[in-house]
């Protein structure tokens, strides 16, 4: 069913053509889009990374995105964000499109989360004050409220008791949920999810992922890089498989992990399901 | 740094080394003869006459120094690491003070006029030192910051003040301040030509370090800043300058060091530093040595407190920050 066939992503182009820059409204997008990828490219010098990526997700929809390293699925999620720019194609994000002239770029960053790989947690702040910083410098929120919501989160990823310590102090696992967190703590419409579980101890996996688990079932809009199939399984509405810069492939999962269509797409399967 | 855990059989303990380093100790006392130093007057009673005992004398000089130079560093070779170091230092720091024996200073001078050189010198070589190294943390921030900051216009400016800059030697700079600034109107007294001066030349030093310290920072930080919504200006400031910091405040403190000797410079501008204060009080009484030894004497007392202050300053950013309470 989220299968998208060709035409219907030459209608969705054609469709913003005619629009300005404003972007998408409620009104055009009858599936409450959220993010709209047309045709969109991506070189680092000569190295051709995305290769007219189409995709199109709708709200409160899980992505994951899989494929084997390489493959450019990191460079797509840090796109949606704009940490890396696109050169062709277009990107809209909550309605706004991406490009080069953006003023707002800060605005759709405050809308959208991200959660690195390497946590990225700021090693000289606290817990908590890593989760009150975007609210309180970026937002303008009052701290003792920020505080507040900041410790709701912390219940809410199940560390409310290392308020006060440092990142270091911190496992991985640990760490990365005070990362979602964080996040969470701008009240974004869309999470992304770059390979949040790669740099982790086995054993620390699955606390990273509950949160994760918990995050989805709550109606948030998200895309996962992971390489945790059995997560894509249980949470996913959607698995987009890429390679070389390609979405080669992209179905529920169900379908996709049981029912694989193009050749490229078996062999990874069966790759990652042989060990 | 990497400390072998491997113990070597102590080489000053070996007799093959023992006997190698007091040959060459030796011959050299012999060939260099010491028998007219204080040396040969401590061995009196043993040579006679320092200046008739001749080959002899030599020879007993030589050997007896050898002698207690070998006994030393084989007794020093018991101690453990640490202290090894610090009597070694001390030993020399002797030797070196000791050295001042051959100019016949004169003690009475120097007590004379030390107060007068410290209460009055030193404080103006601090002050200066102080003011400018203040002056050029502010300079290099901005000009680090600049730098890196993607503007066109600030990079420019920013790349062309550390090119000139670090080109001028600090002394022309000081006299393209003090003599070149009147021309143009402005009439500026020694002391604020010199820290101006001090202040541009390090500036420009200190703005390549701090580039380094910001740029150190892993890129991680600003991508996870900027992602939450974060400007450059508040990523800088909340985020970036609170890690790099700690990272460029030790060098900084390098720096401070060898500002407080060039200081030294703003003395031809008639700044009544503590180098202008061991030449000008010398001179009456062609007294140089006896000055300009004690001011050494006070900057080196003086580098080495800041040392002291600079390790720990150190250490105190190294160490992993505790839980808050």
């Amino acid at each position: 069913m989220n299968k998208i066939s060709t035409s219907r992503i030459d209608s969705l182009k054609n469709d913003t053509l005619t629009r300005d820059s404003a972007g998408l409204t409620a009104k055009d997008s009858p599936n409450n889009l959220i993010i709209k990828m047309i045709n969109v490219n991506k070189w680092y010098g000569p190295l051709h990374v995305l290769k007219d990526i189409n995709l199109e997700v709708a709200q409160s929809e899980k992505i994951v995105v899989c494929g084997p390293s390489g493959s450019g699925k990191s460079t797509l999620i840090r796109c949606l964000n704009r940490l890396e720019a696109h050169q062709k194609g277009e990107i809209f994000v909550d309605g706004i499109e991406l490009h080069d002239h953006m003023e707002n770029v800060d605005i759709i960053r405050r809308d959208v989360g991200m959660v690195f790989q390497q946590f990225n947690l700021f090693p000289h702040l606290t817990v908590i004050e890593n989760i009150i910083a975007a609210p309180v410098w970026v937002r303008k929120i009052p701290r003792s409220e920020a505080y507040e919501t900041a410790i709701e989160l912390l219940e809410r990823v199940k560390i409310p008791e290392q308020a006060n310590k440092y990142p270091s102090q911190l496992s991985g696992g640990q760490q990365q949920r005070v990362a979602i967190a964080r996040s969470l703590a701008m009240q974004p419409k869309i999470m992304l999810f770059d390979e949040p579980t790669s740099a982790l101890d086995p054993e620390m996996i699955s606390e990273v992922l509950d949160v994760m688990i918990e995050l989805a079932e709550s109606g948030m809009t998200m895309i996962c890089v992971t390489h945790e199939m059995g997560f894509a399984r249980e949470v996913a509405n959607r698995v987009v498989f890429m390679d070389e810069g390609q979405i080669i492939e992209q179905n529920d999962p169900g379908e996709f992990f049981d029912n694989p269509q193009s050749p490229r797409t078996k062999l990874f399967l069966d790759q990652i399901i042989a060990h | 740094m990497y400390k072998d855990t491997v113990i070597d059989k102590k080489l000053v303990h070996q007799p093959k080394f023992i006997g190698v380093f007091f040959g060459v100790w030796f011959v050299t006392f012999f060939v260099f003869d010491l028998g007219g130093s204080i040396f040969g007057q401590f061995l009196a009673p043993v040579i006679g006459d320092p200046a008739t005992s001749g080959l002899y004398g030599r020879f007993v000089v030589a050997f007896v120094l050898g002698f207690f130079l070998t006994l030393n560093i084989f007794a020093i070779g018991f101690l453990p690491t640490q202290r090894q170091s610090l009597v070694v230092w001390i030993e020399l720091a002797i030797c070196f003070v000791g050295g001042f024996h051959i100019f016949n200073l004169s003690l009475e001078f120097i007590q004379s006029k030390i107060w007068f050189l410290i209460s009055r010198g030193l404080f103006t070589t601090i002050y200066v030192s102080v003011i400018s190294i203040i002056f050029a943390f502010i300079v290099a921030m901005i000009g680090a910051i600049a730098k890196l900051s993607g503007n066109g216009f600030a990079m420019g400016i920013a790349n062309f003040y550390t090119s000139l800059l670090r080109a001028l030697p600090l002394l022309l700079l000081l006299f393209l301040v003090y003599l070149g600034l009147p021309q143009t109107g402005y009439v500026i007294d020694a002391v604020p030509a010199g820290i101006l001066a001090l202040t541009l030349n390090y500036g420009a030093y200190m703005t390549e370090v701090f580039r380094g310290g910001i740029e150190s920072i892993p890129p991680g930080q600003w991508e996870a800043a900027r992602s939450l919504g974060f400007t450059f200006g508040p990523t800088m400031r909340r985020v970036i300058l609170p890690q790099a910091i700690p990272i460029i405040i030790p060098p900084t403190g390098n720096m401070f060091i060898s500002m407080l000797k060039d200081s030294s410079l703003v003395s031809v501008i008639g700044v009544w530093e503590l180098m202008f204060m061991a030449r000008t009080l010398g001179q009456k009484t062609f007294q140089h040595m006896e000055m300009l030894i004690t001011v050494a004497m006070v900057y080196w007392v003086l580098t080495i407190v800041l040392e002291i202050f600079q390790r720990r300053l150190e250490k105190h950013y190294s160490t992993v920050k505790e839980t808050k309470e």
